[in-house]
């Protein structure tokens, strides 16, 4: 039995059905437990007081926002190649969970930003391709919505993610070569000294694998709405045709 | 192939409004500018290398529409896709023609525009020499984004929607090398870059390019 079987929408529909929930459940106690721990239970840093708990939103976004595209960006190759239908609508369904998680990451770090930086937007290299990937998003959800059938929208959306993930990270370079930034480095490498103190980094690991099985979950949920809606037309235009 | 490159062109500068449009609107672009950020000599010259680029690649875009559009619609597209000249050649030459309508006189046009924003003496050179770099790409990545969106009946504006985030490597490698020649200093990297840009994207685009065009004539 092949890995493959599982996307064959009828198995789809079954075995998600009851992962769904416990994904969900995972989900929430993670969030929740990460969240509540990283606001509450943490103490302040020394010198950017509590203003350094948007962490526990920020980083966790920024991870999904980027990670959710590279999703899309499997989902759509294997849409090209094998011609599985859950996934072209797997790849459909992340991308409003991904444009939300990146809004979030934009959002949470400008906030973050006003008091530490002195600015709410600063023209980063980070800031800024955050700011294409968001575009890049917003453009890939539009292409779906504006052609009707749905194998050419699946196609030409697939083709335009793959482009787009070229030029996403093209600007990203471009955007490092053009201006000097204000965001650290990566310091949750996990192969340097210079990492977060445990005491902020372990409720961040935990809200971090929240917003993994978040994602999870929203896409699964989503993707079964987009499996039924499909049948629905299909049951709609057999009706009509009888 | 020369054929069909040359029906583009003859079909782009005698079937009017085309041509020339986007030289027009690349002028008022400009002219705008100064009425938008005040007459200040040493303003205008400083910001002049990027609002050049910027008025350029929007002027760019405003074609790109009708690479494909209006060869889709009388079904001369899908003649050409039975044609023994692979769909992959097809698009490079659509976006070829649409670099010497449109990308090549704003390039030509770009210093008389410079003038009229107070460009530093030295950087005019650069400016003609990095849009001949620059613009190709700004082409290519154009006629991929109209094969998307060819078969939409409001393809316009979603096409400026998917075409412009694909635009700023370009823009960026661009401007910067004017902006370093207008300060004085050496622009061989940014230069280099978006010739790297614009060669890749004519060595992969095409291939997107006929990949989107098949499944739009399936």
């Amino acid at each position: 039995m092949s890995l493959w079987e599982y996307a064959n929408p009828k198995k789809f529909m079954e075995w998600t059905g009851p992962v769904l929930v416990w994904v969900a459940i995972l989900a929430a106690i993670c969030t929740v437990v990460g969240l509540v721990w990283g606001f509450f239970f943490t103490p302040d840093d020394f010198r950017q007081g509590s203003t350094v708990k948007i962490i526990y939103l920020h980083v966790p976004s920024a991870l999904m926002a980027i990670n959710a595209w590279l999703m899309m960006l499997v989902a759509s190759l294997i849409w090209l190649v094998r011609r599985h239908h859950v996934s072209a609508l797997a790849a459909k369904a992340a991308a409003p969970v991904g444009v939300t998680m990146t809004m979030i990451a934009l959002v949470t770090g400008a906030l973050w930003g006003a008091p530490i930086w002195g600015t709410y937007w600063e023209w980063d290299p980070r800031l800024t391709s955050f700011l294409i990937l968001f575009l890049f998003y917003l453009g890939y959800m539009a292409l779906w919505a504006a052609i009707e059938d749905p194998d050419t929208a699946a196609d030409l959306t697939s083709i335009l993610c793959i482009v787009g993930s070229i030029f996403a990270i093209l600007s990203r370079y471009a955007a490092q070569f053009w201006a000097q930034g204000l965001h650290q480095g990566a310091s949750l490498s996990l192969d340097k000294e210079e990492n977060v103190a445990d005491v902020f980094w372990i409720p961040l690991l935990v809200a971090m694998a929240g917003f993994v099985l978040l994602f999870l979950a929203l896409v699964l949920l989503r993707t079964r709405t987009e499996v039924r809606l499909r049948r629905m037309k299909a049951l709609q235009a057999r009706a009509r045709r009888a | 192939m020369k054929a069909l490159l040359l029906r583009d062109l003859k079909l782009a500068i005698r079937a009017g409004g085309g041509f020339g449009l986007g030289l027009a609107f690349f002028l008022i672009v400009v002219v705008l500018v100064p009425f938008g950020v005040g007459p200040t000599t040493e303003l205008l010259s400083a910001i002049a290398p990027g609002i050049l680029w910027v008025a350029a690649l929007l002027a760019a875009l405003l074609s790109l529409d009708r690479i494909f559009a209006l060869d889709y619609e009388d079904g001369a597209l899908a003649l050409l896709a039975t044609s023994p000249l692979p769909l992959e050649a097809l698009s490079l030459i659509k976006a070829v023609a649409h670099w010497i309508t449109t990308g090549l006189p704003l390039c030509l046009a770009a210093p008389a525009l410079g003038f009229l924003l107070q460009l530093t003496p030295q950087a005019y050179g650069m400016l003609i020499f990095s849009l001949l770099i620059g613009t190709p790409a700004l082409s290519m990545i154009g006629t991929f984004g109209a094969a998307l969106t060819v078969g939409l009946r409001r393809g316009g504006l979603l096409l400026s929607l998917l075409v412009l985030p694909l635009y700023v490597p370009t823009l960026i490698m661009g401007a910067d090398a004017v902006r370093r020649a207008a300060d004085g200093q050496d622009a061989t990297t940014p230069l280099m870059l978006a010739g790297v840009i614009t060669l890749g994207s004519l060595a992969i685009l095409p291939f997107a390019t006929a990949a989107a065009l098949r499944v739009t004539l399936r």
